[in-house]
């Protein structure tokens, strides 16, 4: 598999998943202006000096959509490992275990699932104190529930196979059976899911944010730039555009990434799986 | 040895066997009815088990130790808490949402109106998207791998990753702002004709639409192909039967129960979607009211705004099980 | 029902096929498309009112040969030359229409499972008679007439009322039959058998092939009959073209393709099952006994009532039934996966535990479980090393280059060698899988192998090597076996002693030969008697037999 059998969409996707990552690491070095440093007039327009021009304070758009990744990105990826330890493992132990264990999680989750993410969210905002940790914890714990449900749904479909019911025989312990023969063989569609997970955080974060429940100001962060900058619309400035594009384009990325990556092994039945 | 003796038809079969039909709706409107008393055990209950005293949280900077005793008792904070659920409860049957904290006005009155304007909005969307939707997936499979199906599928898929703020503001920007015609913010008032309230969610409808769309008809596609991938539509091609008789005779009937389903689905997203676009275009709808009552953190103005979602959620999931159950001959024909 | 018009080929011929050839594209992973051959260089003809079978293994091509009689490709495979001449009518050049207009008129399908092939969503009446009113062949109520009048002649229950059922609504043997008259409704010139019998259980197979060739003849059409299995083409072909790779290999008269086969292959065929094992004397001493087994599912009703049997060292004992008969609940109380309501389980002299969690790992690699379905018994993710390794590690600890060098030994045991230590799973062929999954057993260094139908997912020539690689392991290790399955021929091949389950219960045990002479209990007696032989109107004494059988009472 070399880089000329990618597709050149898939390959813009990746770029910018990097691009992105890149910025969010390097932000202080990259960005040309301070977070939160007032440099110019109110939604000045762009110009050599700025190139997205700046925002309904005078920052900087551009320096503050490359802080604004950062913040953006750590979020929506801790609240996504998160989600994704707690939803596997307890879904894991679902399957193999089965009997009350499985029953009980499974009821509590569909009882989790039957209220809309967004909304569940809304209520646990209103009770909680807004801090950075509550809003990560927040959205991993309502997404676990969705990687709750297919990781079961994965691992009950190895768990069934007569090679587990082997291992079971020969006498290997719930550990070993987990780990070496159901996790190999579910690694594929939980990447895929891992993907599109961290997707759907990064609009879920931006959503909350835009909706002034996210991250708090003065932080930049793309939901939030929308948000303070959506004023302006309606006079024609499209400052709050740009950061609702790039989420938008980092979205679309991940997603196209991941579509991809699913068809390229959904033909794989095991061998030597490149996923 | 294996052909089954011929069963008597009819009355001595024991009720559960002759209406399996009956039994299971029966089971799944009890299941609803179940879940939706858990959901505002969770909604009651769920706040008042997380970390941090709800009333320093309410009064942020200003929690000193007298402030909060205050508020505790005004609020009604102090008496235990299963006292209060069943209280809430209890009024909560008769269609009383109890009393706003931030402007002391029933929470029932205020609702009444908006949640009629967002159901309104969704409901336009939904005229819109569900036709398009199936039509759109039926010519992506008559195209299927094919440009039509690819342009779709492309298009979709950057549709599904759009934000819906991002889509609501696009809008404005070229229907309002560069072309020009179009209503913002979409204000409407009681006694407002049809076509002038038409007019003014016609943004607001369009985002829901694109944004609902894109994931209906996924999933309309591949409900499709599940059903012309069966080993019956072969049987129907060997028999010489035309392409469109196969499809309306053979395909549909099985297609329904799961397009059926992906429709509920994504209704139910359609109501939560309105809660953003209701914000990007100032409705004044149940999640405009909702957002604005999450920031003053004002609680039974909350709990009341999710209880409410969560039921239409779950009526709606309810009704594509009772659907898709319907649809089932084994069901509808046991043995 | 409109009387069917004489029409003649130039040569009489109803079906002639010339030099077919069918490709279809691969897509190998990584590497760029390429065409294969699934069909090469093959003709026949077929008369009027004849039927030809067409016979090989999996992969032999007999299904893409016989939908190329209805001008059609399964998944993407492209008929890509030569001539299918229906009536003297090239359908390879006819129009979409015309092909169209044969499909279901004049050329009708039965596929192996029917049960997939009805639609779930209508009556099966409305089904059957759909292509005959589409083609306005016969008006609707003339059609509901044929349908009941073959309803009644592939012998179904109340044809009246037969057709106002669904699919689910009736039994597997029941559908198949309802296909085939699907099939004939039309009054078709040509029907084509795919496996029609082969997803059905030995007593009703006959049944039901009794039902289509009593209706082939009724009804003169003529037929392509497509299966594996050469005894049962034997009882309803004129004609036999045995395949090979998308290749004939031979092809002529029934009785000269078993009597008299010229190719080497054909032999082979004819002489499946030629394993003559010799029944061990002296069966009184259990080695692993199974006393008063009852046992069920959570919250169901038994599946084993009461059912005692052994084995002695080094000895096989098979167990025979249908679907349903308990014969691999009976595998799971042994193991210790479903541990027995009442009853035990005893292995040389020594009480097993009931249940999986509470026997040792003696206990354990003392019984080892080989699958049907090696596909599904093995991990996808590790290598035949790993898999056969395991085992070594597990219960003895060996590592590094001492399990190697055990691994390479018992694929050499397996007839396999080292070079298939890497390799994974889905690079290896049904049989070498079954194969690796014997040597996993064996890994274990067991006394006891149960055997759960290990070859009846295999071709018959490949499921014969298997059960000769077993019976040399057990001549070499003492091995005792319980053989679970459903093919008497097997039980005729390798058993020692034979145990017959019928609905949970055991209805005769004993030395094989006792088992299999008579005088017989009723089932034992219909299940021996569905067993088709390899000759020519064998299907007609059976038939005859059960006629007068029935008769007499």
């Amino acid at each position: 598999m070399t880089i000329r059998h990618i597709p050149l969409p898939i390959l813009i996707g990746i770029a910018i998943i990097l691009l992105t990552l890149i910025c969010a690491l390097f932000a202080p070095w990259i960005a040309p202006y301070g977070e939160t440093e007032v440099v110019g007039d109110v939604w000045q327009a762009p110009n050599d000096h700025f190139l997205f021009g700046l925002d309904n304070l005078g920052r900087d758009l551009l320096s503050r959509l490359i802080y604004g990744a950062r913040i953006t990105v750590f979020v929506a990826l801790s609240a996504t490992v998160i989600s994704f330890t707690l939803g596997i493992v307890l879904s894991f132990t679902a399957a193999v275990s089965k009997g009350i264990v499985d029953t009980t999680l499974s009821r509590l989750n569909d009882l989790m699932m039957s209220i809309p993410t967004l909304i569940f969210a809304l209520v646990l905002l209103t009770a909680v104190p807004q801090n950075l940790t509550t809003l990560i914890l927040v959205m991993a714990i309502l997404d676990s529930t969705r990687v709750f449900r297919l990781g079961r749904a994965v691992a009950l479909d190895v768990a069934v196979m007569d090679f587990v019911e082997a291992a079971q025989l020969r006498g290997e312990g719930t550990w070993w059976i987990i780990l070496r023969e159901i996790l190999p063989n579910t690694l594929s569609p939980l990447l895929a899911e891992f993907g599109l997970r961290f997707a759907f955080a990064i609009l879920f974060l931006s959503t909350l944010s835009f909706l002034g429940l996210g991250i708090q100001p003065p932080y930049a962060d793309w939901g939030g730039m929308v948000k303070d900058n959506k004023d302006g619309i309606i006079f024609g400035i499209s400052a709050a555009l740009i950061p609702g594009a790039a989420i938008a384009i980092l979205s679309v990325s991940v997603n196209l990434v991941v579509d991809w990556m699913m068809k390229r092994t959904s033909s794989l039945k095991g061998g030597r799986g490149d996923a | 040895m294996t052909e089954l003796p011929h069963k008597p038809s009819g009355s001595r079969l024991p009720f559960h066997q002759r209406f399996p039909l009956a039994i299971r709706i029966g089971e799944r409107l009890l299941l609803s009815l179940l879940l939706l008393l858990a959901v505002s055990v969770l909604i009651f209950g769920g706040i008042e088990v997380l970390p941090g005293d709800f009333a320093e949280t309410y009064l942020g900077q200003s929690a000193t130790p007298t402030a909060v005793a205050n508020i505790r008792s005004e609020l009604g904070l102090d008496r235990p808490l299963t006292v209060r659920y069943v209280e809430w409860l209890r009024a909560l049957v008769q269609g009383d949402f109890g009393t706003s904290w931030a402007s002391g006005s029933s929470v029932s009155e205020q609702i009444s109106k908006r949640l009629g304007n967002s159901l309104f909005l969704a409901f336009c969307a939904a005229v819109i998207s569900i036709p398009l939707a199936v039509g759109l997936g039926l010519v992506s499979v008559r195209y299927r791998n094919r440009i039509p199906d690819r342009l779709i599928n492309i298009v979709s898929l950057t549709a599904v990753s759009l934000p819906e703020f991002f889509v609501g503001y696009l809008l404005i920007m070229v229907f309002v702002v560069q072309i020009g015609g179009a209503a913002f913010p979409a204000t409407v008032y009681e006694g407002m004709s049809l076509p002038d309230r038409l007019n003014a969610i016609a943004l607001p409808v369009a985002t829901l639409v694109l944004v609902v769309l894109a994931h209906m008809m996924r999933m309309t596609r591949a409900a499709i192909i599940s059903v012309m991938s069966s080993a019956y539509m072969e049987t129907a091609e060997l028999k010489g039967l035309g392409k469109f008789r196969a499809i309306v005779r053979h395909a549909a009937p099985n297609a329904l129960s799961p397009i059926i389903n992906v429709v509920a689905l994504n209704l139910a997203y359609l109501v939560v979607g309105v809660v953003v676009v209701e914000v990007v275009f100032v409705y004044p709808g149940m999640g405009q009211f909702m957002v604005d009552a999450v920031t003053v953190r004002d609680l039974p103005v909350v709990q009341a705004c999710g209880l409410i979602f969560a039921a239409i959620y779950i009526l709606l999931n309810m009704l594509a099980d009772i659907l898709a159950i319907i649809a089932n001959p084994r069901l509808r024909h046991p043995r | 029902m409109p009387d069917k018009l004489e029409k003649s080929s130039p040569k009489g011929q109803m079906l002639s096929v010339r030099n077919l050839k069918i490709e279809a594209t691969s897509y190998p992973q990584g590497g760029a498309p390429r065409r294969i051959s699934i069909v090469d260089d093959i003709s026949f003809d077929l008369g009027k009112g004849k039927v030809l079978g067409l016979i090989g293994e999996s992969g032999a091509g007999k299904s893409t040969i016989g939908l190329a009689a209805l001008a059609y490709g399964r998944g993407g495979v492209e008929i890509t030359g030569g001539q299918v001449l229906l009536d003297g009518e090239d359908l390879l050049t006819a129009s979409n229409t015309r092909i169209r207009q044969i499909r279901g008129s004049r050329v009708c399908y039965v596929s192996q499972s029917a049960a997939a092939s009805f639609n779930p969503a209508h009556r099966l009446g409305e089904q059957v008679v759909e292509a005959a009113i589409r083609h306005k062949l016969m008006n609707r109520e003339e059609a509901h007439k044929r349908a009941c009048h073959l309803f009644s002649i592939l012998g179904l229950p109340d044809p009246h009322t037969f057709g106002s059922r669904y699919p689910h609504q009736v039994s597997g043997g029941q559908l198949q039959r309802a296909m085939t008259a699907m099939a004939l409704c039309s009054s078709p010139d040509l029907i084509v058998f795919d496996e029609p019998t082969t997803a059905l259980d030995v007593t009703t197979q006959i049944d039901v092939l009794a039902a289509i060739k009593h209706a082939i003849e009724e009804t003169g059409t003529s037929a392509l009959y497509i299966t594996h299995d050469l005894a049962v083409v034997a009882q309803v072909a004129d004609d036999i073209m045995v395949l090979r790779n998308g290749r004939t290999v031979e092809y002529g008269p029934v009785q000269k393709i078993i009597d008299a086969p010229s190719e080497d292959y054909t032999r082979k065929l004819v002489n499946v099952r030629s394993i003559r094992h010799s029944q061990a004397s002296g069966q009184n001493l259990p080695f692993f006994e199974m006393i008063g087994i009852t046992a069920g599912y959570a919250g169901g009703v038994d599946v084993l009532h009461e059912v005692s049997l052994h084995v002695a060292k080094g000895q096989t004992l098979a167990i025979v039934g249908e679907s349903g008969s308990g014969k691999s609940t009976l595998a799971r109380v042994a193991t210790g996966l479903l541990p027995p309501s009442s009853g035990e389980v005893v292995l040389d002299g020594q009480e097993l535990r009931p249940a999986l969690k509470q026997r040792s790992r003696d206990e354990l690699r003392k019984v080892q479980l080989i699958y049907q379905m090696a596909d599904t018994a093995m991990n996808p993710r590790q290598t035949v090393g790993d898999i056969i390794g395991r085992p070594l590690t597990f219960y003895d600890g060996l590592r590094g280059s001492a399990r190697k060098a055990k691994v390479v030994e018992l694929l050499d045991q397996i007839e396999m060698g080292k070079a298939f230590i890497d390799r994974y799973p889905a690079e290896l062929s049904g049989g070498q899988k079954q194969r690796v999954a014997i040597a996993r057993a064996l890994a274990a260094s067991p006394e006891l192998i149960i055997c759960d139908e290990p070859t009846s997912a295999l071709d018959p020539l490949v499921a014969d090597g298997i059960l000769k690689l077993l019976l040399d392991l057990q001549a070499e290790r003492q091995l005792s076996y319980v053989f679970i399955t459903h093919d008497i021929a097997i039980v005729r091949a390798i058993a020692d002693s034979v145990a017959v389950m019928f609905q949970g219960e055991l209805v005769r045990f004993g030395p094989k030969s006792d088992v299999l002479s008579p005088p017989f209990d009723d089932y034992t007696d219909l299940l021996l008697k569905s067993v088709p032989e390899m000759r020519p109107g064998w299907l007609e004494e059976v038939i005859a037999s059960r006629k007068q059988a029935s008769a007499d009472n």
